[in-house]
């Protein structure tokens, strides 16, 4: 894959919370926690619904199929550990019928130049290491 | 009608004053050392006692935001007699102008009486631009340990504020059709302010091809839409309004402050998660309604805006959050000149703002705001006698001032 953020800065620290999401991730599995009271997904992973407040959640699969949100294309390295990478497409994807859930990841294998808000987009997997594998998407 | 009558006493409304304000020299970034930050804190204070009429032993409270004050190390050094009320606004930058309301808020309810606010800034290592880095890496001084929350927002590369607000640009653009001239006005405007005065740190007119020709840090944004990095401080001294009439300068009084924020604002660019109805807005909405509220005015009263100017995308939603010009319409409010001192509508940072005086975190839009109200500013808006200061946009709470003479 290309413009990928460099393993070297990527460093997962799951809480009970978030763990499952990571969990499937690393299955390359999506997966969207529902509050199990009202219904409303919420993301990131979090000890509350926002919406009635209920903390249960029950994990919902998603085929990962959403649209582009917004993105910037970073093309100035602030550290440099990604200079190399550099340009990178960091994208907001939003998840239909999620109630507006969002997802931030590296846009892979594109120009930046053909990124526009509002296209399809798909999810892939980048691996970064053993047992930790973070959410990309593709131009669909 | 105004706040006052629908809230009886329970307002800060006019009861307060800003008495002085002074600061340091304004350096690039690195540049006050061997300073050290909390010395330059204590010149602000002295500079801004000395600008009141005012000495260290009558300051009795401090009213801060952001990290990284030593109150207890500052008080020692300058042997202040008591110190009665010693608070911090939560969050970061976005407390700055809010931070005198809540030194208002100390003397309000009589907890003191002489308040100082104060900004200490020196990013020499610590640069704000790696502020959400992986700690420990190499250019990453001051940035947070990796996160839950952050998890779900680091890997795709974001790490530093202007990177993660170019995302809002991104969308107030694809929403609103704002483009990229109009934040080069905003730049452009601002530096235009700048060069006037013998305190910023940018001295030089810049013209859009310059603008246009910058490298780009992070789409949409250029080198020009970026904030400054710089170092120095910033005090402000607020006491009773009644008090203020006996000192030394004429009386600014606090009509108002607010800070806070809609809870799905939230940690904002940090998560990315806000609702679709405000995601490409400053945050500020309802910290306006709040403040235009208790000072009893509108955006009409406004005579002078010192907007917060991290980004230049951001002063343009701010423009909008706080009713200039319609949600939206901002890119075209500042094309069309409206924000030029002293022909515009509503003149913003005649002071030079973060992006070409300094970046203090937001107490130079307070100096500036407090300097138009006595009419003795640089860029004077002729018979100024409302000022807005703002502090913000960034992650819960935002804040703002309303300012009268």
């Amino acid at each position: 894959m290309k413009g990928l953020t460099p393993e070297s800065v990527i460093n997962l620290t799951p809480n009970v919370w978030t763990e499952p999401f990571w969990a499937a991730a690393a299955e390359h599995r999506l997966v969207v926690p529902r509050c199990t009271s009202c219904g409303t997904h919420r993301m990131p992973p979090t000890p509350f619904c926002w919406r009635c407040r209920h903390q249960d959640v029950e994990w919902e699969e998603h085929d990962g199929r959403g649209t582009l949100y917004s993105f910037t294309v970073v093309r100035h390295a602030v550290i440099p550990d990604v200079r190399d990478a550099l340009p990178l497409i960091a994208g907001i994807v939003e998840l239909p019928n999620t109630e507006g859930c969002r997802l931030v990841g590296n846009i892979v294998d594109c120009e930046p130049e053909a990124v526009r808000i509002g296209l399809g987009v798909t999810t892939d997997w980048y691996d970064v290491r053993e047992g930790e594998t973070v959410p990309v998407f593709r131009l669909a | 009608m105004s706040p006052s009558n629908s809230t009886g006493e329970l307002t800060m409304k006019d009861k307060t004053a800003i008495a002085g304000v002074g600061s340091t020299p304004y350096y690039k970034r690195g540049e006050s050392m061997p300073q050290m930050p909390m010395e330059l804190a204590a010149k602000a204070l002295l500079a801004a006692c000395d600008d009141a009429g005012l000495t260290i032993d009558d300051i009795d409270g401090l009213a801060l935001y952001s990290m990284g004050f030593d109150t207890s190390l500052f008080a020692q050094w300058l042997n202040i007699p008591e110190l009665r009320f010693t608070a911090l606004l939560s969050g970061g930058g976005g407390g700055a102008a809010g931070s005198v309301g809540l030194a208002a808020a100390a003397i309000v309810s009589g907890q003191a009486t002489c308040v100082a606010s104060i900004m200490t800034l020196q990013q020499a290592a610590s640069r704000f631009g790696a502020s959400f880095a992986p700690r420990g890496k190499p250019g990453a001084v001051y940035s947070a340990p990796p996160s839950p929350e952050g998890n779900f927002i680091q890997p795709s590369g974001l790490m530093g504020p202007g990177q993660m607000f170019a995302v809002l640009a991104q969308r107030h653009m694809y929403q609103y059709g704002t483009q990229r001239e109009h934040f080069a006005e905003v730049a452009i405007s601002t530096r235009a302010n700048a060069i006037r005065r013998n305190t910023s740190l940018m001295k030089e007119p810049l013209t859009l091809d310059q603008y246009f020709d910058a490298r780009m840090i992070s789409e949409p944004l250029c080198l020009f839409d970026f904030c400054l990095e710089c170092d120095g401080a910033v005090a402000v001294i607020t006491v009773s309004a009644a008090r203020a009439k006996d000192l030394k300068q004429k009386p600014v009084y606090v009509a108002a402050s607010a800070n806070g924020g809609a809870g799905r604002w939230g940690q904002a660019i940090t998560w990315m998660g806000m609702p679709d109805e405000y995601f490409a807005s400053s945050g500020h909405r309802t910290v306006a309604q709040r403040a235009y509220e208790m000072a009893g005015i509108t955006a009409a009263d406004v005579d002078v805006a010192l907007l917060y100017d991290h980004f230049t995308p951001m002063v343009i939603m701010q423009l909008e959050d706080y009713g200039f010009c319609p949600i939206g319409e901002g890119g075209r409010f500042v094309a069309d000149g409206n924000i030029r001192w002293p022909s515009g509508s509503i003149p913003v940072n005649t002071h030079g703002g973060n992006l070409s005086e300094a970046y203090i975190i937001g107490m130079t839009h307070v100096k500036e705001a407090v300097e138009q109200i006595r009419g003795t500013a640089v860029n004077q808006v002729e018979g100024a006698e409302v000022a807005l200061a703002t502090g913000g946009p960034a992650s819960i709470p935002v804040s703002n001032l309303i300012l009268h003479s």
